[in-house]
């Protein structure tokens, strides 16, 4: 649990900048990474985007310490009360309270999304790389696959899968990696392609270098700075994709669980009689969520722009 | 038993393939498992296209000229407070999922006005304009998730045919702004947005499911959904198969109209 929500704290983000190679040669190369941290953390975007997902983290990891209500306990208010001192944030239909059930609700998302992203970037930069690297009929047979998933919509094909295979965690864990590797690949790929072109992989390959040692200990570390952007902006489409899932219903096995995507489902309908306030916050906290990652995404690439 | 009949699961992979094969090009799908219905699935899809056509024609109508503007302007102001305003809210609002921006929109707009309609279908026989003011809120939304990321392609392509030499010329020949934009820069600038437009038609036809059904919008996507929902196989089977068709000829045109636009394109085609 720890290690996933690192991930959408950033600090898996940072910790990738921080182990820049140590040997003296490439101490060069430290230096100007030490200078893209500092413009990182400077950036407004990027503390902004870490305080919001931050929250976030700490809520999945200890909703206990936020509230002390829990997601499916009555209070006393009772059902359909406004925002206000009997419930911060109102409760629902059901007479549970909205801001615990968000609380709660960050959890499931927050599990999901980033063991999905992992998955995916890691799969993805090792096929990227591979087919950049190599070429062939392998590369020219994998990228016709790879243009023929990205022609359905991922929500579609997100919907079809689980359909098919049912809608447990593991499988939409599954789903959403899968979905979002072709994308991630093509990214990989052309980058791997520029490089293998330039003097340095020129020269291990006649120093008599193992294709698999270029591919590992020269490409990839020249393009860990996008593996990195792809990781955070994956992130936000994959907090995205579950969101729509679950909206959609098709997202574990029961519908009074604390999830933002069902409780939007559940109570969007109710907007139109003017009790807006159980979807309307889950609505915004999923909104949050995914600036804040998208936040955290741009602030990394500016920073290794910069 | 009787699914598997029909369905022909007992039939070679061979068998299965070729049949596929003559219903799409028949277009012959059968009919819908649903026993209320009963309908040929091509009917249930062109409805469905039909429906989804009206959203997507007028989204765009909406959504290309104000993009592209806004595109051009934080370009033209670049790194100005109009430019990051463009572009920051272009990137907050392209993040949110459409469904998110629908619910915000039913609470903030439908509710407070009624001009704005919580269902997005029109009641059956009302005129062009009922329609349209029904689709209103759903093409909001539309051009909420997609403003961001035109303006954001559109705002690249122009800095970069901005910076280039023949515009720098085309100044200094002491033409107007308006001029340079219109003879010199849109043509270059514009290939990048015309080329993502084709890519996005075709989400836009299947990939709203969740605003259509916010909307409760009888679409592509819902379709899909509503088939998945029933295990209606052959309305499934054909719904996405049209998504991806329309996908495929959406790309295609903005390819030939890349190509249309810059003459060096229309040689690579060939090659790709």
């Amino acid at each position: 649990m720890s290690e996933t929500s690192d991930l959408a704290n950033g600090d898996a983000a940072k910790s990738e900048l921080d182990r820049g190679p140590t040997t003296s040669e490439r101490s060069a190369k430290n230096q100007i990474r030490r200078e893209q941290l500092r413009v990182l953390y400077r950036s407004p975007g990027f503390l902004f985007g870490v305080l919001i997902v931050g929250f976030w983290v700490f809520a999945a990891l200890w909703p206990s310490l936020l509230t002390s209500v829990g997601p499916k306990e009555f209070v006393e208010a009772g059902p359909r009360v406004k925002p206000g001192s009997e419930a911060w944030l109102g409760t629902d239909k059901n007479g549970w309270d909205v801001y615990a059930r968000i609380i709660y609700g960050a959890r499931p998302i927050l599990i999901v999304a980033p063991i999905a992203t992992a998955m995916a970037v890691i799969v993805g930069t090792m096929l990227g790389l591979v087919m950049g690297y190599y070429r062939g009929w392998v590369d020219e047979v994998l990228s016709r696959v790879i243009e023929a998933i990205l022609s359905i919509p991922i929500i579609l094909m997100a919907i079809l899968v689980v359909f098919t295979f049912g809608r447990s965690t593991p499988v939409i864990i599954g789903t959403i990696a899968v979905l979002f590797v072709p994308a991630i690949t093509r990214t990989i790929r052309s980058a791997a392609i520029a490089e293998s072109d330039l003097d340095y992989v020129m020269s291990a390959k006649m120093r008599g270098e193992s294709g698999l040692f270029i591919v590992g200990r020269e490409i990839l570390p020249n393009v860990t700075g996008l593996v990195v952007v792809e990781l955070t902006v994956r992130l936000g489409y994959a907090v995205f994709t579950y969101a729509t899932l679950a909206f959609l219903g098709f997202v574990g096995s029961n519908i009074t669980d604390a999830d933002w995507g069902i409780d939007v489902s559940q109570n969007y309908e109710q907007i139109v009689r003017d009790i807006w306030w159980p979807s309307i916050f889950p609505a915004i906290a999923i909104a949050s969520l995914v600036i804040g990652v998208n936040l955290i995404a741009d602030s990394i690439d500016k920073a290794l722009k910069s | 038993m009787q699914v598997t009949e029909s369905l022909g699961l007992r039939d070679s992979v061979a068998t299965q393939l070729s049949n596929l094969s003559v219903s799409v090009v028949t277009l012959d799908f059968g009919e819908s498992f649903s026993v209320a219905t009963g309908e040929p699935v091509m009917s249930l899809v062109w409805k469905a296209v039909a429906n989804s056509a009206k959203l997507v024609i007028l989204s765009l109508l909406v959504i290309v000229p104000v993009s592209i503007l806004g595109g051009l302007v934080a370009a033209y102001k670049k790194d100005s407070w109009i430019d990051r305003l463009i572009v920051n809210t272009g990137l907050a609002f392209s993040a949110i999922p459409d469904f998110v921006a629908g619910v915000f929109l039913l609470a903030f707009l439908a509710v407070p006005f009624d001009f704005f309609k919580v269902q997005a279908s029109a009641p059956p026989g009302s005129g062009p304009l009922i329609q349209i003011q029904h689709l209103l809120l759903p093409v909001i939304a539309v051009l909420m998730v997609y403003f961001g990321y035109i303006a954001r392609i559109t705002r690249a392509g122009t800095i970069t045919a901005l910076d280039s030499d023949y515009a720098r010329t085309a100044f200094m020949r002491g033409l107007s702004t308006g001029r340079v934009f219109r003879k010199h820069i849109a043509r270059n600038a514009l290939q990048p947005t015309v080329a993502v437009l084709g890519t996005q038609l075709g989400y836009l036809f299947g990939g709203m499911v969740a605003l259509e059904i916010v909307f409760g919008y009888q679409g592509v996507g819902n379709l899909i959904i509503r088939a998945v929902d029933r295990a209606d196989y052959p309305v499934l089977r054909a719904g996405v198969l049209t998504v991806a068709i329309i996908y495929m000829l959406a790309t295609l045109g903005a390819d030939l109209l890349v190509a249309w636009m810059n003459p060096r394109a229309r040689q690579t085609l060939g090659d790709n």
